[in-house]
């Protein structure tokens, strides 16, 4: 038997338990049954395939014009985002948000953060998705050669960046 | 922060990590927990250009370097982009990094203090995978200092948060607290009494994931499992740590003592005479293969914490799981092998160690 991954043979035998898929065994070489191991382990691409696939359920019509929706922040087209199961930018999560949360409730069984929160929240939403959609201008101008846009942009962002918070870190007024 | 590691210095030996002891730890190998978190103002990574990628790392170092935090300036910073693959290799055989991160491309980072309880790495999936790793099942102590790592790097690096959806991740699947809790389990006497199909049906609906590394048929047993909470969001970071480290680690590690019970009282002949060819194997084979040394020393394992056998130290097996993989080997001998000849090195290294001498006279 080959390895998944690659052209050695599988040596190793990993068997993952995940709801709702059941377990899973995978066929693996030494190099990348390590690496699998020592990987961290996540509900898998699987979740997210069959919330997918409750998707695709619904008619060619709704679902192409769904995979063309596109993040105005990042670029990403939802048609990406489900080939991957990678977001683009943390804007995804507002403008994809009716369209992600049949896959978080299947994934998670819940559409609502309990627990920690950051402390501190510099800038609004819209201030850091404008950063994003800069950065990509600024990118996009490089790839033209028009340097001096992108230079400008550069200024921008600069402008707009978070400052080093002042180094009065906790451990100071601990100690 | 170093700006850099001594790798050779790092293969000679296994991180505190590793020490064997710690709470039920004739069982449980490790307790592993990893906050995800991204910066506020940059795309995810998979839209990143390398540009962003590039600021996201000097962004990340220099705030990092501006902590004044004692602990924090003692770790290092090592830029995995120029590293040899050998060395990442080492890394990712520790874990301070993943092998996604090992062997992506682009500007990446981890930064890892000296007795390695934990590590931060920059630019994986998510911008910052923080995670502190502890001996034995030691869910309290773990929480606290990746809590603290946590709250440290908040102040002065912005995270992308939603008030609705908490700590935003690239995959939907980590979203929320972005908190995985791992224990690393050794469950030899359930393997053998071949119960583990009844330990994974019992899990389930349970919102954990168990994954193990098992042999099947003729194939060679690691023996060891590894059980994490399944979902990150509307759960709070209590309630998650509870459920693996209260509910679920326990009742499998009482599994398993029922397992060694009923294994010592049955058949402790068989057993007994298991774990002596595993000592026989290893300390006499000339040529070993990585997964046939776990296997055998997985054996060795069982026997001591059983009380079969009194030699050696449970820290000199936990030392050769780590030390016996190729780029710890091929570090300590100084050179690149290729296959055949770690095989032969691995056997030279099992000999010499399970003998009682140490690194220094090996070569
Ligand atoms: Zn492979
Ligand atoms: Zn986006």
């Amino acid at each position: 038997m080959k390895c998944q991954f690659c052209e050695k043979p599988a040596t190793f035998h990993i068997t993952e338990l995940t709801e709702p898929v059941g377990p899973q065994v995978m066929h693996l070489c030494e190099e990348h049954a390590k690496g699998f191991l020592n990987k961290e382990a996540s509900p898998p691409m699987t979740a997210i395939a069959s919330a997918l696939a409750k998707q695709l359920g619904q008619s060619g019509d709704v679902l192409e014009e769904l995979d063309q929706k596109e993040c105005p922040v990042c670029g990403i087209s939802f048609f990406e985002f489900r080939n991957s199961g990678r977001l683009g930018c943390p804007y995804d999560y507002t403008h994809f948000e009716s369209d992600l949360r049949p896959l978080l409730v299947n994934v998670h069984d819940k559409t609502e953060h309990v627990g920690k929160k950051p402390t501190r929240s510099a800038g609004t939403a819209d201030s850091l998705a404008k950063m994003i959609g800069l950065r990509r201008e600024m990118e996009e101008a490089i790839e033209r050669e028009d340097y001096e846009r992108a230079s400008e942009i550069r200024d921008e962002i600069k402008a707009m960046e978070d400052p080093i918070a002042p180094p009065s870190t906790p451990s100071d007024t601990q100690s | 922060m170093k700006r850099d590691a001594d790798f050779d210095e790092l293969a000679r030996y296994s991180g505190e990590w590793m020490r064997g002891e710690g709470p039920e730890s004739d069982i449980v190998i490790s307790t592993r927990i990893r906050l995800a978190r991204n910066l506020a103002d940059f795309p995810f990574i998979r839209r990143c250009s390398d540009e962003d990628r590039l600021s996201i790392e000097r962004t990340v170092r220099a705030r990092m370097e501006s902590l004044t935090d004692a602990h924090w300036k003692s770790a290092h910073y090592v830029d995995l982009e120029p590293l040899s693959e050998i060395d990442r290799q080492l890394l990712v055989e520790r874990q301070l990094i993943s092998r996604e991160i090992a062997e992506s491309d682009g500007s990446r980072a981890v930064a890892f203090d000296a007795t390695e309880g934990y590590s931060v790495m920059v630019n994986e999936e998510d911008h910052l995978r923080i995670q502190v790793m502890k001996s034995g099942l030691d869910i309290k102590n773990t929480w606290e200092q990746v809590n603290r790592i946590d709250d440290m790097l908040e102040e002065v690096i912005l995270y992308a948060f939603h008030p609705r959806y908490g700590y935003l991740t690239a995959c939907p699947t980590n979203v929320g607290t972005g908190l995985r809790v791992s224990v690393m389990l050794h469950l030899p006497a359930l393997v053998i009494t071949e119960q583990m199909d009844r330990v994974f049906r019992s899990m389930q609906r349970i919102n954990v994931t168990v994954r193990g590394l098992y042999g099947e048929g003729s194939q060679y047993t690691g023996d060891f499992y590894q059980v994490s909470n399944q979902v990150t969001l509307g759960h709070s970071e209590a309630d998650l740590l509870a459920l693996v480290g209260d509910e679920v680690a326990p009742r499998i590690i009482e599994y398993e003592r029922k397992a060694r019970q009923a294994l010592l009282k049955n058949n402790r002949d068989d057993l007994h005479d298991e774990v002596s060819r595993a000592m026989g194997i290893l300390s006499t084979a000339r040529k070993i293969s990585s997964e046939e040394t776990m296997h055998h020393l997985s054996k060795i394992r069982l026997g001591i914490s059983m009380g079969l056998i009194e030699q050696p130290d449970v820290k000199v097996i936990n030392q050769l799981f780590l030390q016996t993989q190729s780029a710890h080997l091929q570090k300590l001998q100084g050179r690149v092998l290729g296959t055949a000849e770690r095989h032969a090195r691995r056997a030279s290294f099992l000999q010499h160690h399970l003998a009682g001498k140490d690194d220094a006279t090996w070569n």
